[in-house]
């Protein structure tokens, strides 16, 4: 029996057999002889074209069957195969040959002009991937429901495509606020990161408690039986909050708290009655703009939104404006290669050098405020003017729209607190409401990258955090501005009573919190 | 009896030589014995208009005028074929 503890990074508790994912830990290959590197080569090449060949076929989407096209017939190509043969022959494993061919090709593509052909270097990257995971006979294995997955770090396209009923997730890297987290969070499956490197056996047997950030490999008796006396304790406490969901939020001396929820993609929404939450406090806009070929056009924004707003009948729906860049890179958007991401380009500050692109996106909200209660939301603002600029486009876009004939709203235009500067003198900004980024203003407070594990200890709300919490409650409450919480911090039960004696009334949280967030208040 | 053949188009698909339309030439190119290339100026260069990596990797925009010569037994079909296919579109819908 094997212990491994972890940070846990979303709640929940999974028994099943160990899968291993991902190219993680692959082993170089050995070189033998020219003669079997290539047979090794050839056989990698053919199955990638396969599951190419394959995934075409399901794929309805033109542009995306292009792609792999692209992918498949570079396969075929003497400009690669050629190249590859003549280093396999001078005396270089396969997989080493195949990755020097595919990383000087993504180089020439990451440094193109044309936005288009920059996106095309993901795709290589991909296929360089895919090749290698057949080369080292990982193919991309369909997760079985009830299995715990183990892997180095896992891509949130990944993750979103993986049906994981019953089943958990590990991964030895990563903190408990990166993004695939955030989406582990949302979907209710269980997460533990940060256990570092893990030698378990392919299938064997683990029970994964991620409330107690605790991995057990092979279990003795007694440590199943603990398990499942712990796991049916967790779901009658789940049933009963469960019970107490469609009801509003009160704290025991009777003071009413609004539990909102956030909200990373339109298909999130029906798995969730609108009764149950008192409105949407934030939508992630940027489901819209990934894994596509070009940014998304204002009707398909408008269509987007307006049914957000709609599903929320009447109710208030915070959408926030594209937040690129930092963890959410897109590609053909996002700048590459920048040193330190999290400082540099991102946010309001991106959307801000490409005006024509938030300018598209303002006109799309504001149409979609005739649907529903929508309110705009501007994501990493540092200093006032930042605001101010985005308030004169959002004025241009109702007008414009206005002269065109085309309903619009003009809708309340707030901000994201995350940038300490702007936390710290939150009352020189032109802000109709305020909404706490708990997981970038803590770690821009602590200078703790949130994704590094062993920073995992500073990247949690200390004095300055409940300091800088309190007066942004004090000063929403004088100048009668909301001031709600949308970061993970509000889905984390434990941290509920904090946050209202801080002053805190407002808490947008991941859909799978809601219940136990709700209970959290009450008890408070 | 071996051919040379030449002739230009100009890409009017409105995003230039992007995937699906390189994907397109390519295939269309390897159905021919000839040697045919590209280029999107007489003076070159001139790339094997056979290869996805060199055809994809010129990066060409919509609006360039595209050079395609041949050589070999059906360089003139093979030219012929080729321009046709640029002045479908590429034969996309989009």
């Amino acid at each position: 029996m094997l212990r491994i503890v972890g940070i846990p990074a979303a709640p929940g508790m999974a028994a099943g057999p160990i899968v291993r994912v991902g190219g993680a830990h692959r082993k170089a290959r050995e070189y033998r002889s020219a003669a079997e590197e290539q047979a090794g080569m050839d056989v990698g090449l053919r199955a990638a074209q396969e599951a190419l060949a394959l995934l075409m076929e399901s794929m309805s989407d033109a542009e995306a069957a292009g792609i792999l096209a692209f992918q498949l017939a570079l396969l075929e190509d003497d400009e690669i195969t050629r190249p590859l043969a003549a280093s396999i022959a001078d005396g270089t494993a396969a997989d080493t040959a195949w990755s020097a061919v595919m990383d000087r090709l993504i180089a020439d593509y990451e440094t193109a002009e044309d936005a288009y052909f920059r996106a095309r270097a993901a795709d290589l990257a991909d296929l360089r991937e895919r090749v290698l995971d057949a080369l080292h006979g990982d193919s991309a294995v369909a997760i079985a429901p009830g299995s715990i997955v183990v892997a180095e770090d896992f891509p949130p396209s990944r993750f979103l495509a993986t049906d994981w009923r019953d089943s958990g997730l590990v991964l030895e890297r990563g903190g408990a606020t990166s993004h695939v987290a955030i989406l582990a969070r949302s979907r209710g499956v269980p997460l533990l990161v940060g256990v570092g490197r893990i030698e378990a056996t392919e299938a064997a047997d683990a029970l994964l408690d991620s409330h107690d950030g605790l991995l057990v490999i092979q279990p003795d008796h007694a440590a199943r039986e603990a398990f499942e006396l712990r796991r049916s304790r967790h779901a009658d406490e789940a049933r009963a909050d469960h019970g107490q969901l469609g009801a509003a939020a009160r704290m025991a001396s009777g003071e009413r708290v609004a539990v909102m929820i956030n909200v990373a993609r339109p298909e999130d929404l029906e798995r969730i009655d609108p009764d149950h939450v008192d409105g949407i406090g934030l939508v992630r806009s940027e489901f819209l703009f990934h894994d596509r070929r070009e940014l998304p056009g204002e009707e398909e924004q408008y269509r987007a939104y307006s049914r957000i707003a709609k599903w929320a009948r009447g109710r208030p729906v915070t959408i926030r404006t594209l937040d690129a860049g930092g963890d959410k890179p897109i590609p053909g958007f996002t700048r590459a290669g920048e040193t330190n991401p999290f400082l540099g380009v991102r946010g309001v500050r991106l959307s801000l050098e490409r005006p024509d692109v938030l300018k598209l996106q303002l006109r799309a909200l504001v149409r979609a405020g005739v649907d529903g209660n929508v309110k705009v939301m501007v994501p990493m603002v540092a200093v006032p003017g930042e605001l101010a600029r985005v308030r004169v486009l959002l004025d241009e876009a109702v007008r414009e729209l206005k002269a065109e004939r085309i309903a619009a709203v003009s809708p309340p235009l707030g901000m994201m607190v995350e940038v300490p500067a702007a936390a710290l003198a939150v009352e020189t900004f032109d802000a109709d409401f305020y909404s706490i980024g708990s997981n970038d203003l803590l770690q821009y407070l602590m200078a703790a990258s949130r994704d590094e594990p062993a920073l995992a200890a500073l990247a949690r709300p200390g004095p300055a955090f409940w300091r800088v919490l309190r007066e942004l409650c004090a000063h929403g409450h004088e100048s009668r501005r909301e001031v709600s919480l949308c970061g993970d911090l509000a889905s984390d039960a434990n941290a509920i009573p904090d946050l209202l004696r801080s002053g805190l009334r407002t808490l947008s949280v991941a859909q799978a919190s809601l219940a136990s967030v709700k209970a959290a208040i009450r008890r408070a | 009896m071996s051919q040379n053949a030449q002739s230009t188009v100009v890409i009017e698909h409105e995003v230039g030589l992007h995937a699906r339309p390189s994907v397109k030439l390519t295939q269309l190119a390897k159905r021919f014995a000839a040697k045919i290339e590209i280029a999107t100026s007489p003076e070159g260069p001139w790339i094997d208009a056979k290869s996805i990596v060199k055809v994809m990797g010129s990066k060409t925009p919509r609006g360039a005028l595209l050079h395609v010569r041949a050589e070999g037994d059906d360089a003139e079909s093979a030219v012929e074929s080729i321009v046709a296919l640029v002045r479908r579109d590429f034969e996309l819908a989009t």
